[in-house]
């Protein structure tokens, strides 16, 4: 390649018709060369205090009021301050326009660099994934969380700061518990919600007439007539999402109550999907930013200089320390889904046997972009591991998986290493360390004593016998309580349906919901 | 493509959060303000920083499995093959998940407060008791306070920026010829030649002329007052005298323990009353009143004469600050010795000057390090201040040998008490 076209920037500075320039030609090699398909960019020039707040609040430019914000805050500004933890350069907001804040101390590489990796990168990763696309509504999550923030701020105005607060407490707690796993038949529309969200109290108020208090309601229908069976047919059980299942049947919520239940479970379920795919999101962004630098650099657009600086950044971001490295603490999510994409690549392009026996269906099929547009698409972290990972990426990176069994006295056993009887078990095994399904808890609400102490029973299925801790347990639980008003009994069954564990809470007081 | 820039923005958009964050953390922040601060240097002690609280009380719970069979995938095998039984590392990952919930409320949670944070949750719930016993209901004075510009007023109050403005303003905007012009048309003239253009110029200059006579440079329209409201203000006048033994008995140790406690009813004092006067005295067996330099750095040495410092602080009294009118409080530091014969004349200045007119009156009795204060034999100031107390005098007394105890004490003395309640003995 010659150099064709003009250098972008010379130096470190930057200013704003530079980074006008940097994503015009990012832009130019994203959707011209890559295929990429993203939302409109809007990019916002931040500072590192600024940076610190969008830390605190999950990344989102706007957020309802809680005060474990703060603490998040004052955790990480104090890490900042000694100088333990660097800032990230860039966060980017799953939303339509993508809005990605870069960091002003950046330099004019390091703005290519992001604007490459986040505002193209993670930005088609966002508009294209299955699952993403399924969940979230970002044409509508902004206009959702003013709504949520102004909506939480009129109940503190309406029922007291503490009363929201204690809600909002026991939703936080209940947060992972919060989701829908499998999509139902609608469709998730934020803005719709919102919407509804105000029909229905318009609603409830001008229908609202004290007279139906008056009107007898007919005889109670008898305790046997609903049958168990029935009764949990009514009740939607066995019910996984129990901020759901308490915002649908709680019996004694306020109205305002169920909803910030409700928004709650809507922002938890928005972030759903970026937890599955943290491998794969920051894979995408790594491998596409790799791939325009490349280019730039050899369209004579960045400089030599400006070149090895990005590298080194590069490389720092890829960097995963061996498992007896004082560094290492896990798998570092940018250097194995980039070292993924990247060997995917070369299955494309520059199959061997091996490749071709074990990825018969892309090797040397020669569109790169292709496969990797379609992996993107259709894959989470756990089935692209589970496809992708290559015996020879098992081999280089000389992985090895270890069974630990606290039943066995003699120690950890090394179960399988980078040989022909081990690759499938490492990538089974990796594959299930990003498996949701055994990450969170198995709890579902299981059933209600409708005709006594209205009691509700919840059921934890322990997997590979991991039990509840037991102090957070409780203290969840009480959460629970607090919600249902009445008691809440938590038993924990292994596979063979032997109880374990049993908790069993009463609610702390009546007055919060009354 | 959209480039916002937001740097401008307004920060600090956690601070709310932090806010609540502190306000339910209040209790713990505030032990772990006052432990931090027991360690620092006298002039540190309200500098802010970095406390950590135990993460129990702000925990945010949620399910969560631990123990049970575990299964990892790691990088960067050297050595091991199939098979290997690898022996647990003590107490590191791996180990057994019997003690569920152990060791993980433990942690203590960081942060950093800023200084105003510091020092209000350092000070919070203390205050001068009884104050404003007397002088409240009747010394109402009137304050001036500023309230904008009038049209009339005392010809003292004009504010000569504001109506130039205004008058620069009318000018203007009735468009009065310049000097300039006018010195500009007249030196055309000068040097005019022609006839008709003179007649022109001369006649134009006369116009203008009569336009700058016709709108004035100042017009009474222009003139504006500094208007000023009177407000009511309620006077608390308070007026505290630090006594302090700095006679030769008194040790490096004791006075800094003294000098700290002086320092922080200092801090005290002028951080949350705006109007209390602080007196220092010093004595040995003479007493002069000092500045606050002298007071808290100046060397001396001497005998001891307690009732030296009593006369002083009561002359002062006298002749600078009427009881009818102030609050009248005092804190007296002292290692307790006293030369016998003085006893009788400082008990009589207590009870017939100085008690009647206090509304408190502290006494602390610094002792060494080494001592426990309960083994020490009671100190003949001592003896003679719980005699007075027992008479039913309000004396507040208390004995430091630590620096660490000199935060708790100060607080004992002076936390809000209910209005019945009165100063603990």
């Amino acid at each position: 390649m010659t150099a064709t076209a003009e250098r972008l920037f010379e130096g470190a500075d930057w200013d704003f018709p530079k980074l006008q320039r940097i994503h015009d030609a990012c832009e130019e090699i994203a959707k011209g060369e890559l295929g990429l398909d993203t939302y409109p960019n809007q990019i916002e020039i931040i500072t590192a205090e600024q940076m610190l707040d969008a830390y605190s609040s999950a990344g989102m430019p706007l957020f309802y009021k809680h005060w474990s914000f703060g603490k998040h805050f004052a955790h990480h500004e104090a890490f900042y301050r000694k100088g333990l933890k660097g800032l990230a350069y860039e966060i980017v907001i799953n939303s339509s326009p993508c809005i990605s804040y870069l960091m002003e101390e950046n330099t004019a590489t390091m703005q290519t660099l992001v604007i490459a990796h986040a505002a193209f990168g993670h930005n088609h990763f966002f508009k294209n994934n299955y699952l993403f696309r399924q969940w979230t509504d970002a044409n509508g999550i902004l206009d959702y969380l003013d709504f949520a923030k102004s909506y939480v701020a009129q109940c503190e105005e309406r029922h007291g700061r503490l009363a929201v607060e204690v809600t909002l407490d026991a939703a936080h707690a209940l947060m992972s518990h919060g989701i829908d796993r499998y999509p139902g038949k609608k469709n998730l529309d934020l803005r719709a919600e919102e919407k509804r969200a105000k029909e229905r109290r318009a609603h409830e108020q001008s229908m609202f007439n004290d007279l139906w208090r008056t009107v007898p309601t007919g005889p109670v229908k008898s305790a046997e007539l609903l049958s168990s069976e029935r009764r949990r047919k009514l009740l939607g059980l066995p019910q996984e999402n129990i901020l759901y299942f308490l915002e649908k049947t709680a019996p004694r919520l306020q109205p305002w109550q169920r909803e910030i239940l409700r928004i709650v479970r809507h922002i938890a379920q928005y972030f759903y999907p970026q937890t599955q795919t943290k491998v794969m999101n920051e894979g995408t962004a790594t491998y596409v930013h790799y791939r325009i630098m490349n280019r730039l650099h050899q369209q004579g657009r960045l400089s030599d200089g400006n070149f090895l600086e990005f590298l080194q950044s590069h490389t720092n971001v890829v960097f995963q320390p061996d498992f007896d490295d004082p560094r290492f603490s896990d798998f570092n999510p940018y250097a194995l889904g980039f070292a993924i994409m990247q060997d995917i690549e070369r299955i494309v392009t520059r199959p061997d046997d091996e490749d071709r026996e074990w990825f018969g269906e892309i090797a040397g099929s020669g569109d790169v972009m292709g496969v990797l547009r379609n992996v993107w698409a259709n894959y989470r972290d756990e089935s692209f591991i589970s496809q992708f990972l290559s015996p020879r990426l098992i081999r280089s990176w000389r992985l090895f998986h270890l069974h630990d069994d606290p039943e066995e006295a003699a120690g950890i056993k090394v179960d399988a290493i980078h040989d022909a009887r081990g690759y499938r078990r490492i990538r089974r095994e990796l594959a299930r360390q990003y498996d949701v399904g055994y990450i969170d808890p198995n709890i579902e609400v299981v059933d209600v004593d409708l005709a006594g102490d209205r009691r509700l029973m919840l059921r934890h299925v322990v997997v590979k016998g991991a039990q509840l801790n037991e102090t957070d347990a409780k203290r969840v639980l009480q959460h629970l309580a607090d919600l249902w008003t009445y008691d809440v009994s938590l038993v924990e069954v292994d596979a063979k349906d032997t109880v374990l564990k049993e908790y069993v809470v009463s609610p702390r007081t009546l007055a919060i919901a009354a | 493509m959209f480039i916002v820039d937001r740097r401008l923005n307004p920060g600090s958009k956690s601070l709310e959060n932090r806010q609540r964050f502190l306000r339910r953390a209040k209790a713990l922040v505030q032990g772990a303000v006052k432990k931090t601060s027991e360690g620092r240097d006298i002039k540190d002690v309200l500098e802010g920083g970095e406390v950590s609280i135990p993460l129990d009380g702000m925990h945010e719970p949620r399910f969560r499995t631990e123990g049970g069979t575990r299964d990892r995938v790691l990088p960067g095998n050297k050595k091991f093959v199939e098979g290997d039984i690898l022996p647990r590392p003590d107490g590191g990952r791996g180990g057994r998940g019997s003690q569920p919930g152990e060791g993980d409320s433990e942690d203590d949670f960081r942060f950093v407060l800023s200084r105003d944070e510091f020092v209000d949750l350092f000070l919070d719930d203390l205050e001068l008791p009884d104050l404003a016993k007397r002088s409240l209901a009747e010394a109402e004075s009137e304050g001036l306070q500023r309230a904008g510009y009038s049209t009339s007023g005392s010809p003292a109050n004009i504010s000569i920026s504001r109506t130039v403005q205004l008058a620069l303003a009318r000018r203007v905007a009735l468009r009065r010829p310049r000097p300039q012009t006018i010195a500009q048309l007249e030196a055309e003239l000068e040097s005019c030649e022609d006839e008709v253009r003179r007649a022109e110029l001369i006649a134009e200059i006369e116009a203008l002329k009569a336009k700058a006579k016709r709108i004035p440079f100042i017009d009474p329209i222009d003139i504006r007052f500094r208007r000023f409201e009177t407000v009511p203000k309620p006077v608390a006048q308070a007026v505290m005298f630090c006594l302090m033994d700095v006679s030769g008995s008194m040790s490096e140790h004791m006075k800094d323990l003294a000098k700290r406690f002086y320092m922080l009813l200092y801090v005290f004092l002028t951080r949350r009353y705006r109007h209390v006067e602080i007196v220092f005295i010093r004595h040995t067996d003479r007493a002069e009143e000092v500045d606050e330099e002298t007071f808290f750095r100046g060397p001396a040495s001497g005998g001891t004469l307690v009732s030296s410092a009593l006369q002083a602080m009561s002359d002062i009294v006298r002749s600078r600050f009427r009881p009818a009118d102030w609050n009248i409080y005092a804190a007296q530091a002292s290692d307790g010795d006293n030369s016998i014969a003085d006893s009788a004349l400082t008990g009589r200045l207590l009870t017939d000057q100085i008690l009647p007119v206090s509304q408190f009156f502290a006494y602390l009795e610094v002792g060494e390090a080494s001592g426990s204060s309960f083994e020490m034999p009671d100190s003949s100031l001592w003896t003679l201040y719980q005699r007075l107390r027992t008479d039913g005098h309000p004396l507040s007394m208390r004995k430091v040998n630590e620096r660490s105890q000199i935060f708790p004490v100060f607080h004992d003395l002076f936390q809000r008490r209910r209005n019945q309640e009165k100063a603990a003995p």
